[in-house]
C-alpha cells in the first residue's frame, strides 16, 4: 500500500500523540493503569509539596521539589505519549485504508427493479445495487448475480486484478475496490460503521478496547508489585523515624515511582496495540486483540495445499502413451477433450501439447459436444460429430469405463498411474471409444522457500498439516517434499472439522484460513480463523481474522505477530523489574547517609550527592519509557530457537541488562547533575 | 580440614544420605505402591474405620482444604483453653502457673502452625501435660498438616487432568505412621541414650561447688525434641532450646539434631519429581534450593569464623572466631551452619544465640526465612517454592512468546491473581508489622502497658531494628526462632506475632493448593517445541532469580536499616 509508512514516528502523528498525551491526563482514563495511576496521585502529592516548600522548610528546596514535579510528570507524558503514538499509527493505518471508501454514488436496484441513484452512506445491509467496468463499489457486499474482474490494489496493493463471481467461495466485494469489466449485482452485507474495518479501528482507537487474558494476568501482576512498593514506602516512614533520619515526602516519592514497574507499566497497553497494528500492516484485519494473542499459541496449522503450499494448480508435465499407442494419437485425443476445459489443468493440457512440435489442431471440429466434469463420472471429454468419444479423467472411473465396455485396462497403464501418483503427480487416463490411449502427468510445483518456512514452524513447535483434495500417495509425496508434517487428503470439508476437533480434544490450539462457505463452520471452530477477503461473507464472519490480500501463507505471519506481542510484554516486565535493583543502590543510600554515614558503602556507584542520586534514579526511571518505544511499537524480534534457548537469550539481554543498564545509566545523569547541584 | 569443617560437612553429607532414598520412599507411599513399612496398614484402617473415614474418597481442592482447616480450627480452640488452665489440670509435677490470655493465644497459633515461637520459657513455663499432649501433639500433627498439602499439590500435576487432589486424612495418617512416628522413636532413642532426659519426674537439684543449690529441670524431653526436628518445628523442651547441654548433649547429638531437620524438606522436594514421574524437575528445584542454600551458609561460616572487629580492636584474639553466644562444645562453624538451615527450614531451633551471631550472619537468617522457599519447613517449604515458580512460569513464558503454562496447564489471569497476592502476603506482614512496632518504640515508648514499648529492645539502634524485624519475620515464616534481646512476652507481641502467624501460615498453604486444583481441572496441552519447559537449568535459574529479586526488593530497605548498617557501623 502507498501510504504505508516504515517510519517510527511521523511528524504529523508525534503531534496529535502530544496533543493526546495531556488529555490521557485525565485521572478517569489513568484508573485504567494501576501503575500509572499511582504515579498520576504521587504526582499531584508533589504538587502540593512545590506550594509546601515554598513557604515551609524541612521538605528540600522548592527547586528540588518542583525539579522532581516535572520529572513525575515528565514519567506521566511519556507513558501517555507511548499509549497515543501507538493508537496514532494504527488509527493512521485504518484510516489509509477507510479512505478507500469515501463517498461513492451506489446505483441501488429496487424491488420493482428500478435503479436509483444513492449515496453509498446511504446504504443499509439486505440492500441491492448494481455495479459496471468503471464503478467503485460504494461499499462491502456478496455478488448475487453475475462475475466480473476487480482491481484491489487501493486495498491489497497487488495491481493484477482479480475475478469475483456469484455463488462460488469468491463472491465478496470490498468497498473502495474498481469494478474493471463486467457487470455484477451486489447485495450490502453490512450496516455502515460495522464493517470489520471500523471495528479494527474501534479496537485501535481504545474506546472498546479490552484487555486480551495475558495482558489482564500481566496488570494484575504489576499492580501486586506495585502494592509491594507501596508497602515498602509507607513502612519506611516509621523505619526511618526509629533511626531518626527524617525522609522527606520527595525522596519518599521518588523511590516509589522508581520501584514500581513504570517501564512496562507505561508501555503495555502501546505494546498491545501495537501488536494489532503490526497485523493491520500485514494487511490482516483482526476483530479483537485476543485474536493475535491466541494466534501466538497456536499448536496446529491447517494449510490449504493450492496456493499455499503448492503455486496455483497442477500442471501437465507429460504424456504416457499406452503400449501401442502413437504418442501423437493420445496428445490428439488429450488436446481434443482439453479444448473446452477452461480448469487451469485443462489449459496445462494444451500449452504442454503446443510445445511438443506435433502438428495438432487446436480448434474444435464443428458440431462436437462437451462433457463438463461432474463429481459422479469423475472425467469430461468431448463427443465429435464423426462419432469419437474421447474421455479424459480420475484412474478408477476410467477403469470402470473401460471394463464396463467390455475392454481389457492394460496393466502398464496402471504401473503408470502408479508410478506418477507416487511421484506426487496426478496421473490422468485418457481413454478414446472406452479405449485406452494413455496418460497425462500432472504435477505441482512447490513453492520456492516454502520448505524453510515449515521447518521454521517446526521449530516454534507448530505442527503443520496440509489440507488437499489430492488422493493418499499424492498427498503424502508432497506433503515429505514440502515438510509439512501431516496431510489430510482427499479432504471434504468435514474432515477438516474433525481434525480440528480431535486436536483440540487433546488439548491443541489450531489455525486455519479459509473462504468458501463450506470452511465457515471449520472457521468458527478453529481457535484462529483467517477468512481471505475474497471469502464469502459467511467464512469472514466465521472467522476471527480476515485477511485483505487473499494470501494464504499469511497464518504464519499473524502467528509471529501474536509471538512477538508476548515477548515483548515479558521482556520488558523483566526489563522493568531488574532496573529496580540499581535504583534502589542509587536510592536507599540517599535517603539515610545524613544520619548513617555508614551507608555511604552501599552507594556503590557512588553517586555524587543524595539529591543528584535521587533526581538520577526519577530522571533515568522517566527518559527509559521514550527510549523503549520503539521496542515496544516494532515488538521484540521472535527467534525460533526453542523456548529455552529464546529463554536464556532475553533473560540475558533484558534480565541482566535490565540489571547493568541503569546503573550505567544513573550514574552518566548522576554526573551530568552534578555540575549544577 | 580442621574439625570443625569436618563435622558440618559430615552432616551436609549425612543430609544427602538419607533424604534423597527418603524421597523416593515417599512418593512410593503417597502413590499408593509397596512398600516395606506396609505392616503399619491394619493400624492405619483400623483408625480410619473407626473414625469413618474413607481414605481412597478423592477430595477436589476445596473439600482437601475444608477437611485442613476444620481439624485445625479444632486443635487451636481446645489447645486454647488447656494452655489457660494449665495450672488446674494433672501432670504438672512443677506446679507452672496458667497461661496469660495473649500468652496462650500466642503459644497455642505457635505450635498449631508449626511455628514454635515459644514466648513461655520452655521447662518453667507449660506443664508435663501441655508439653505432651498439646505442643509435641501439635508438632507431629502440623507438620502432617504441611506434608499432606503439599502431596495434594503433587497430586494435581500427576494425572493430566483431573480436579481429584487425594483424600486429606489419608496423606495426613501416612505422614505420621510412615514417616514422622518411625523416625521419631530413632531419633529419641539415639538422644536418650545420649543423655537427653526422658522421664516424668519433676525437677532435680544439686548443690554446686560453689554451694548454691541449682534447680535443673527435667521430663520427657528427648521423644519432644526428635518430633520437634523431624517436623521442622523447632520449639525446645528448654528455654534455651538445642542449645542447652540436656536437649543437646554432644556433638553426636548435634549431628542427629540437624540432619533430621533437613531430611524431610529435602525428601519432599524429591519426592515432587518422583511422584509425577518427572524426576529432573525434582531435581532441578533439588538444585535451586541447595545453591540458594549454599550461597547463604558460606557467608555465615565466614563471617562468624572471621571473629568480631570489635573484640579484635580491644586487642582480644579470637582464634576460633567469633564466640559470643556460641557453645563452646559445639564452636561457631557448627552454630553457622546450623543457623542457616533452621532459618532456611523453618524449624527456628537453635544450638547457639542468634541474637550474639554477627551482623551479616544475622542479615542471612533473615533473608533465609523471607525468602522461606530453600527447601523450607514440612511440606510447605515445596508450597512456597511453587508460588515463585508460577511467578517464574508466567514471565518467563511471556518471555519466549506464549500464554504461560504449567505441566501442560495454562497459567491464566486466576491463578495469576493468587499467586500475586500470595506473594503480596509476606512483605505486607512482616513490614506492616515491624512498621508498627517501630513506630510504637519511636512515639509511644512510654505507653502505660505491662512492659512498655521502650523497655522491648535490650539493644537499641540497629540491632533493635533487627531484633523486631526478626521477630515478625519469624512468626510470618512460621519458623519460630527469636533474636532473644527482644522481650517478647507482652500482649502486644503475643498478639501481633499470633496473628502473622496465623496468617503466614495458612493463606501459602491455602494460595498454592487453589491454585494446583485450578491447573489441575483444565484441559492438558501436549508439550510442544515452543513449550517453555520447566525441568531445564535454564527455568531453574529463571525462578532463582525470581525469588533472589522479589525478596531483594520487598526487603532491601528494612533490612539496609538493620543489619547492613549494622555491619557498615561496625569498626573495620
Amino acid at each position: 500500500m502507498t501510504t504505508k509508512s516504515n517510519k517510527l514516528f511521523e511528524p504529523a502523528l508525534v503531534q496529535t500523540a502530544l496533543k493526546e498525551s495531556f488529555i490521557k491526563l485525565d485521572p478517569r482514563i489513568m484508573m485504567r493503569n494501576p501503575v500509572m495511576f499511582t504515579v498520576e496521585i504521587g504526582t499531584v502529592i508533589m504538587l502540593y509539596m512545590c506550594v509546601y516548600s515554598f513557604t515551609h522548610s524541612g521538605q528540600g528546596s522548592f527547586a528540588y521539589n518542583l525539579i522532581i514535579f516535572i520529572v513525575l510528570l515528565l514519567t506521566l507524558l511519556f507513558a501517555n505519549f507511548a499509549e497515543a503514538i501507538a493508537e496514532a499509527r494504527g488509527k493512521a493505518q485504518a484510516d489509509s485504508l477507510r479512505k478507500t471508501r469515501e463517498e461513492t454514488p451506489a446505483n441501488v436496484l429496487l424491488k420493482d427493479g428500478s435503479i436509483v441513484q444513492k449515496s453509498s452512506n446511504e446504504l443499509r445491509k439486505g440492500d441491492m445495487f448494481v455495479c459496471e467496468a468503471g464503478d467503485t463499489i460504494p461499499t462491502d457486499g456478496e455478488i448475487t448475480e453475475g462475475l466480473a474482474t476487480i482491481d484491489e490494489s487501493a486495498i491489497t496493493g497487488e495491481s493484477a486484478p482479480v475475478i469475483r463471481e456469484a455463488g462460488g467461495d469468491k463472491s465478496s466485494v470490498t468497498g473502495g475496490t474498481k469494478v474493471l469489466s463486467d457487470k455484477i449485482k451486489v447485495v450490502v452485507t453490512t450496516e455502515p460503521g460495522e464493517s470489520f474495518l471500523d471495528k479494527m479501528i474501534a479496537l485501535v482507537e481504545g474506546a472498546s478496547r479490552q484487555k486480551t487474558p495475558n495482558e489482564i494476568a500481566l496488570t494484575i501482576l504489576l499492580a501486586s508489585f506495585t502494592l509491594i512498593f507501596i508497602i515498602v514506602c509507607v513502612t519506611l516512614k516509621p523505619f526511618a523515624d526509629y533511626a531518626n533520619t527524617p525522609i522527606t515526602i520527595a525522596a519518599l516519592i521518588s523511590l516509589f515511582v522508581c520501584l514500581i514497574p513504570t517501564t512496562i507499566g507505561g508501555l503495555l497497553s502501546a505494546i498491545g496495540i501495537a501488536g494489532m497494528d503490526r497485523a493491520l500492516r500485514a494487511n490482516v484485519i483482526t476483530k479483537s486483540g485476543k485474536a493475535v494473542e491466541t494466534a501466538g499459541d497456536i499448536d496446529v496449522l491447517l494449510l490449504d495445499k493450492t496456493g499455499t503450499i503448492t503455486i496455483g494448480n497442477r500442471k501437465a508435465t507429460q504424456f504416457w502413451p499406452a503400449p501401442g499407442i502413437l504418442p501423437e494419437n493420445l496428445v490428439k485425443a488429450a488436446v481434443l477433450s482439453s479444448l473446452a476445459d477452461e480448469t487451469p489443468e485443462g489449459k496445462s493440457i494444451i500449452e504442454l501439447a503446443q510445445q511438443s512440435n506435433m502438428c495438432i489442431s487446436m480448434v474444435a471440429p464443428q458440431g462436437a459436444e462437451f462433457i463438463n466434469f461432474t463429481a459422479e463420472t469423475r472425467s469430461s471429454g468431448i463427443n465429435t460429430p464423426d462419432g469419437l468419444r474421447i474421455r479424459k479423467g480420475a484412474f478408477d472411473a476410467m477403469r470402470k469405463l473401460t471394463l464396463n465396455a467390455g475392454n481389457n485396462f492394460s496393466a502398464d497403464v496402471e504401473e503408470r498411474v502408479k508410478a506418477i501418483a507416487s511421484n506426487g503427480g496426478t496421473p490422468l487416463v485418457v481413454a478414446q471409444n472406452e479405449q485406452i490411449l494413455g496418460t497425462i502427468e500432472l504435477q505441482d510445483i512447490i513453492k520456492p522457500g516454502i520448505a524453510e518456512r515449515f521447518e521454521r514452524l517446526r521449530k516454534m513447535g507448530i505442527k503443520t498439516v496440509m489440507v488437499t483434495g489430492d488422493n493418499p500417495l499424492t498427498a503424502k509425496f508432497i506433503a515429505q517434499k514440502a515438510g509439512v508434517d501431516d496431510f489430510i487428503a482427499e479432504a471434504k470439508p468435514e474432515d477438516k472439522m474433525n481434525y480440528i476437533k480431535a486436536e483440540q480434544q487433546s488439548g491443541r490450539l489450531v489455525a486455519m484460513m479459509g473462504d468458501g462457505t463450506n470452511d465457515a463452520p471449520a472457521l468458527a471452530q478453529a481457535d484462529v480463523g483467517v477468512a481471505m477477503n475474497s471469502g464469502t461473507q459467511a467464512a469472514k464472519e466465521a472467522g476471527n481474522m480476515v485477511d485483505l490480500d487473499n494470501d494464504p501463507t499469511k497464518l504464519i505471519e499473524v502467528v509471529e505477530i501474536g509471538k512477538q506481542l508476548l515477548i515483548t510484554r515479558g521482556t520488558l516486565t523483566t526489563f522493568s523489574i531488574a532496573n529496580d535493583v540499581a535504583k534502589y543502590f542509587a536510592i536507599v543510600p540517599a535517603l539515610f547517609i545524613a544520619s548513617i554515614p555508614a551507608l555511604q558503602a552501599i552507594n556503590i556507584m557512588r553517586l555524587h550527592s543524595p539529591e543528584s542520586a535521587i533526581l538520577s534514579a526519577v530522571i533515568f526511571n522517566a527518559i527509559i519509557i521514550p527510549m523503549l518505544i520503539p521496542l515496544a511499537l516494532k515488538g521484540v524480534e521472535y527467534k525460533p530457537i526453542g523456548a529455552s534457548a529464546l529463554l536464556r537469550r532475553n533473560l540475558l539481554i533484558y534480565g541482566l541488562g535490565g540489571v547493568i543498564a541503569p546503573f550505567i545509566g544513573i550514574k552518566l545523569i548522576d554526573l551530568l547533575i552534578s555540575l549544577f547541584f | 580440614m580442621n574439625t570443625e569443617l569436618l563435622g558440618i560437612t559430615a552432616s551436609f553429607v549425612l543430609m544427602l544420605i538419607i533424604g534423597i532414598p527418603l524421597g523416593k520412599y515417599l512418593a512410593k507411599i503417597f502413590a499408593g505402591e509397596r512398600v516395606w513399612t506396609d505392616f503399619m496398614k491394619p493400624l492405619e484402617n483400623g483408625i480410619f474405620k473407626l473414625s469413618g473415614i474413607n481414605p481412597n474418597e478423592g477430595m477436589d481442592w476445596k473439600q482437601f482444604l475444608k477437611a485442613m482447616m476444620a481439624i485445625n480450627l479444632l486443635w487451636l480452640v481446645y489447645g486454647f483453653f488447656v494452655l489457660l488452665y494449665q495450672d488446674k489440670l494433672p501432670l504438672n509435677p512443677d506446679g507452672n502457673p496458667g497461661m496469660t490470655a495473649d500468652l496462650a493465644f500466642n503459644s497455642i497459633i505457635s505450635f498449631v502452625v508449626n511455628c514454635n515461637l515459644q514466648h513461655y520459657s520452655g521447662e518453667s513455663g507449660a506443664s508435663y501435660l501441655v508439653q505432651h499432649f498439646i505442643f509435641m501433639f501439635l508438632q507431629f500433627v502440623s507438620a502432617a498438616t504441611g506434608i499432606a498439602c503439599a502431596v495434594a499439590v503433587f497430586k494435581a500435576f500427576r494425572d493430566k487432568t483431573t480436579t481429584d487432589l487425594g483424600n486429606f486424612w489419608n496423606y495426613f495418617l501416612k505422614s505420621i505412621t510412615r514417616l514422622l512416628l518411625p523416625l521419631s522413636i530413632v531419633v529419641a532413642l539415639v538422644l536418650t541414650f545420649n543423655g537427653t532426659p526422658s522421664s516424668y519426674a519433676g525437677k532435680d537439684q544439686f548443690i554446686s561447688l560453689q554451694g548454691d543449690t541449682v534447680h535443673v529441670s527435667r521430663g520427657p524431653a528427648a521423644q519432644f525434641i526428635a518430633i520437634k526436628h523431624l517436623g521442622t518445628n523447632g520449639g525446645g523442651w528448654f528455654g534455651a532450646n538445642s542449645a542447652h547441654p540436656l536437649e543437646n548433649p554432644s556433638y553426636l547429638t548435634n549431628m542427629v539434631e540437624i540432619v533430621s531437620q533437613m531430611i524431610i524438606p529435602i525428601a519432599m522436594v524429591l519426592c515432587f519429581g518422583y511422584f509425577i514421574k518427572r524426576k529432573k524437575l525434582g531435581w532441578v528445584i533439588f538444585g535451586v534450593m541447595m545453591i540458594g542454600a549454599l550461597m547463604l551458609l558460606i557467608p555465615s561460616i565466614s563471617s562468624e569464623t572471621g571473629g568480631n572487629s570489635a573484640i579484635a580492636k580491644m586487642g582480644i584474639a579470637q582464634p576460633t572466631g567469633a564466640m559470643e553466644g556460641k557453645e563452646v562444645r559445639l564452636g561457631p562453624t557448627a552454630t553457622a551452619f546450623w543457623s542457616t538451615f533452621t532459618t532456611i527450614v523453618s524449624t527456628g531451633s537453635v544450638n547457639g544465640m542468634h541474637d550474639s551471631t554477627m551482623p551479616l550472619t544475622g542479615l542471612w537468617q533473615l533473608l533465609g526465612m523471607m525468602i522461606n522457599g530453600f527447601f523450607g519447613g514440612c511440606g510447605v517449604g515445596v508450597l512456597n517454592y511453587f508460588i515463585y515458580l508460577i511467578i517464574a512460569v508466567f514471565i518467563s513464558g511471556l518471555m519466549v512468546g506464549r500464554t504461560p503454562e504449567f505441566m501442560g496447564h495454562k497459567v491464566e489471569a486466576r491463578e495469576v491473581k493468587i499467586a500475586a497476592l500470595i506473594t503480596l502476603l509476606s512483605p505486607f506482614l512482616i513490614m506492616v508489622g515491624t512498621a508498627v512496632a517501630a513506630y510504637l518504640f519511636t512515639n509511644h515508648g512510654n505507653a502505660d502497658w505491662a512492659v512498655k514499648p521502650s523497655a522491648w529492645l535490650n539493644n537499641p539502634s540497629f540491632h533493635g531494628f533487627s531484633e523486631m524485624l526478626y521477630e515478625m519475620t519469624s512468626s510470618n515464616a512460621n519458623n519460630g526462632s527469636g533474636f532473644e534481646g527482644l522481650g517478647d512476652n507482652n500482649i502486644f507481641w503475643n498478639v501481633s506475632a499470633g496473628i502473622l502467624m496465623i496468617l503466614g501460615r495458612f493463606l501459602p498453604i491455602i494460595g498454592p493448593v487453589a491454585i494446583a486444583g485450578l491447573l489441575a481441572k483444565k484441559k492438558f496441552i501436549p508439550e510442544s517445541a515452543g513449550t517453555l519447559k520447566t525441568d531445564t537449568v535454564t527455568f531453574g535459574l529463571m525462578t532463582f532469580a525470581v525469588i533472589l529479586v522479589l525478596n531483594a526488593l520487598s526487603y532491601f530497605p528494612a533490612l539496609a536499616l538493620g543489619p547492613i548498617a549494622e555491619f557498615f557501623s561496625m569498626p573495620k
